[in-house]
């Protein structure tokens, strides 16, 4: 089964001279459930875009996108979407902020804070429970982010650079962190679409790397499989032989796109 | 703050005092400006009379009203428009022409309208909250953060929990700024009124002391007008640090 299926998807942009102006054109891959995606490609080639056009929160100029069998219209609530900039509500408490979709759902405040408790408790933030998003660093306001999509169990993940503004250890940190929680879900895993700019985040993190076109007009160029052992140990696997060869291989598809792109702008 | 507070008080008490000896020294002819000590007395003897209660009372309810129903209009149409842009055009220019209007002008036909009593004061009071409290919602509004309200939606936040949740706590921090501007101009536009007709009110007073030529009763009503101010403006400054208490 899968969880995603892109046929043909277009999307368009009004520019201001009255021109339009194509950021995707003609994008098609499908995306198995329970399997881990990333996206990859240079800057400004329409990453952002796609996912916004997976989650519904932008409607595709041409082309399809169906979620479990299902056309996408609207926004997608079969999915999450953790974005690269904080989207925690800063007039919540941290508690607050994570039974937010419960509290959307109309789930009672008791068994909503029992929820979100659980899930602070799994992130290592209980201590925080009262804290506002402005009094954490930025990688426990991410954490927050994590514990706020995972505790209204979506089966699929959206993640738009979610780490990008993180530095290097936190970040690292906090892959871990996901890869655990994600190849410690058994067989009810989620499906999880991850874009990314960093080539090494992608294959350490996903199953399948999908190289995206310089813009505009972005499409898909190549599409590399990720068969390196789960679970993986971050720490170790940047200079494993396979990995190596891997960022390699893939990096010969990236690389012209990303010069492309350069010439372009 | 205690350094800030001595320094207010400094300062007030220097400008007093100025006033005060300029009088005495000759400088400044009472008639005109009246004197510090004249104006405390006068205030005095309100107090201990009693009849300031009266009127101050009804100048509070009318600004206090006219606050209540200037902040729901403008707040309740700076929403609406915040969120229906095509509506926001279309109404821009009558918005534009509305705001416009001085206010002033409009007293006697309020007068004409509601009558002598508090109504035509609180009509005016509305009008000269409503547009600041509209302008500043409708800011409020279109400044959210975009992300917080793509979040919310991916969420599963309905369009009223995205109002609750997300865009009037956003907007608070601006209807809130507006609100101290709001305070003021919802006492001018009350004793504005009374000023223009009435039978009670502290601009009633402020104008029957005008009509006599006695300018220590002017001040002494724009003195209590003033402390009535600065108190309710401290109270929603403390309202507003606790609802704004997440901003670190």
């Amino acid at each position: 089964m899968n969880a995603l299926e892109l046929a043909g998807v277009t999307r368009r942009f009004d520019a201001p001279d009255g021109r339009s102006y194509p950021a995707l054109e003609d994008v098609s891959f499908a995306v198995a459930a329970g399997s881990f995606l990333a996206i990859v490609g240079p800057s400004g080639c329409g990453k952002s875009t796609l996912l916004n056009v997976v989650a519904g929160l932008l409607a595709p100029s041409a082309g399809r996108v169906v979620v479990f069998g299902e056309p996408l219209r609207g926004v997608n609530h079969r999915a999450t979407y953790m974005f690269q900039q904080d989207a925690l509500l800063p007039w919540k408490d941290v508690r607050q902020n994570v039974a937010l979709g419960l509290t959307f759902a109309g789930v009672g405040w008791r068994e909503a804070r029992a929820r979100a408790d659980a899930w602070l408790e799994r992130v290592g933030l209980s201590a925080f429970a009262r804290h506002f998003p402005a009094q954490l660093s930025g990688g426990m306001r991410k954490r927050v982010a994590m514990a706020q999509n995972w505790v209204i169990d979506r089966d699929l993940l959206l993640m738009d650079e979610p780490f990008g503004a993180l530095d290097v250890h936190t970040r690292q940190r906090m892959e871990t962190e996901l890869l655990t929680l994600w190849e410690g879900s058994g067989d009810g895993r989620k499906t999880v679409v991850f874009v990314t700019h960093d080539l090494e985040e992608a294959i350490a993190l996903a199953d399948e790397v999908i190289v995206l076109a310089a813009g505009p007009a972005s499409h898909v160029v190549a599409r590399h499989r990720v068969d390196l052992e789960r679970p993986r140990n971050l720490l170790d696997l940047r200079t494993d032989p396979a990995f190596v060869d891997l960022v390699r291989s893939v990096w010969k598809d990236l690389r012209q796109e990303v010069v492309k792109s350069q010439q372009r702008a | 703050m205690t350094r800030i507070a001595a320094w207010r008080i400094a300062i007030g008490l220097t400008a007093l005092a100025g006033w005060q000896a300029a009088v005495a020294a000759g400088l400044l002819d009472p008639f005109f400006v009246s004197r510090p000590s004249a104006i405390a007395m006068r205030i005095g003897s309100w107090v201990r009379s009693g009849a300031l209660w009266g009127h101050l009372a009804v100048t509070l309810e009318e600004a206090f009203l006219g606050l209540v129903v200037g902040a729901v209009l403008g707040i309740g149409l700076g929403f609406i428009l915040a969120r229906h842009p095509f509506a926001a055009r279309v109404c821009d220019p009558y918005i534009t022409m509305l705001n416009a209007v001085p206010r002033v002008v409009l007293a006697p036909l309020f007068l004409l309208w509601f009558g002598l009593g508090i109504w035509s004061k609180v009509a005016l009071a509305v009008t000269l909250v409503f547009f600041v409290m509209f302008f500043n919602t409708y800011q409020g509004v279109r400044d959210v953060d975009r992300v917080l309200v793509d979040n919310a939606r991916m969420l599963g936040a309905s369009e009223r929990q995205l109002v609750r949740h997300v865009l009037v706590p956003s907007a608070l921090t601006w209807i809130f700024s507006s609100l101290h501007t709001s305070l003021g101009f919802a006492m001018v536009g009350a004793v504005v009124g009374e000023y223009l007709g009435a039978t009670r009110g502290l601009g009633y007073v402020i104008a029957q002391a005008e009509g006599t030529f006695d300018t220590t009763g002017v001040f002494a009503g724009m003195t209590v007008l003033a402390a009535f101010v600065v108190i309710a403006s401290a109270g929603v400054s403390r309202l507003e640090r606790w609802l704004l208490r997440w901003k670190a």
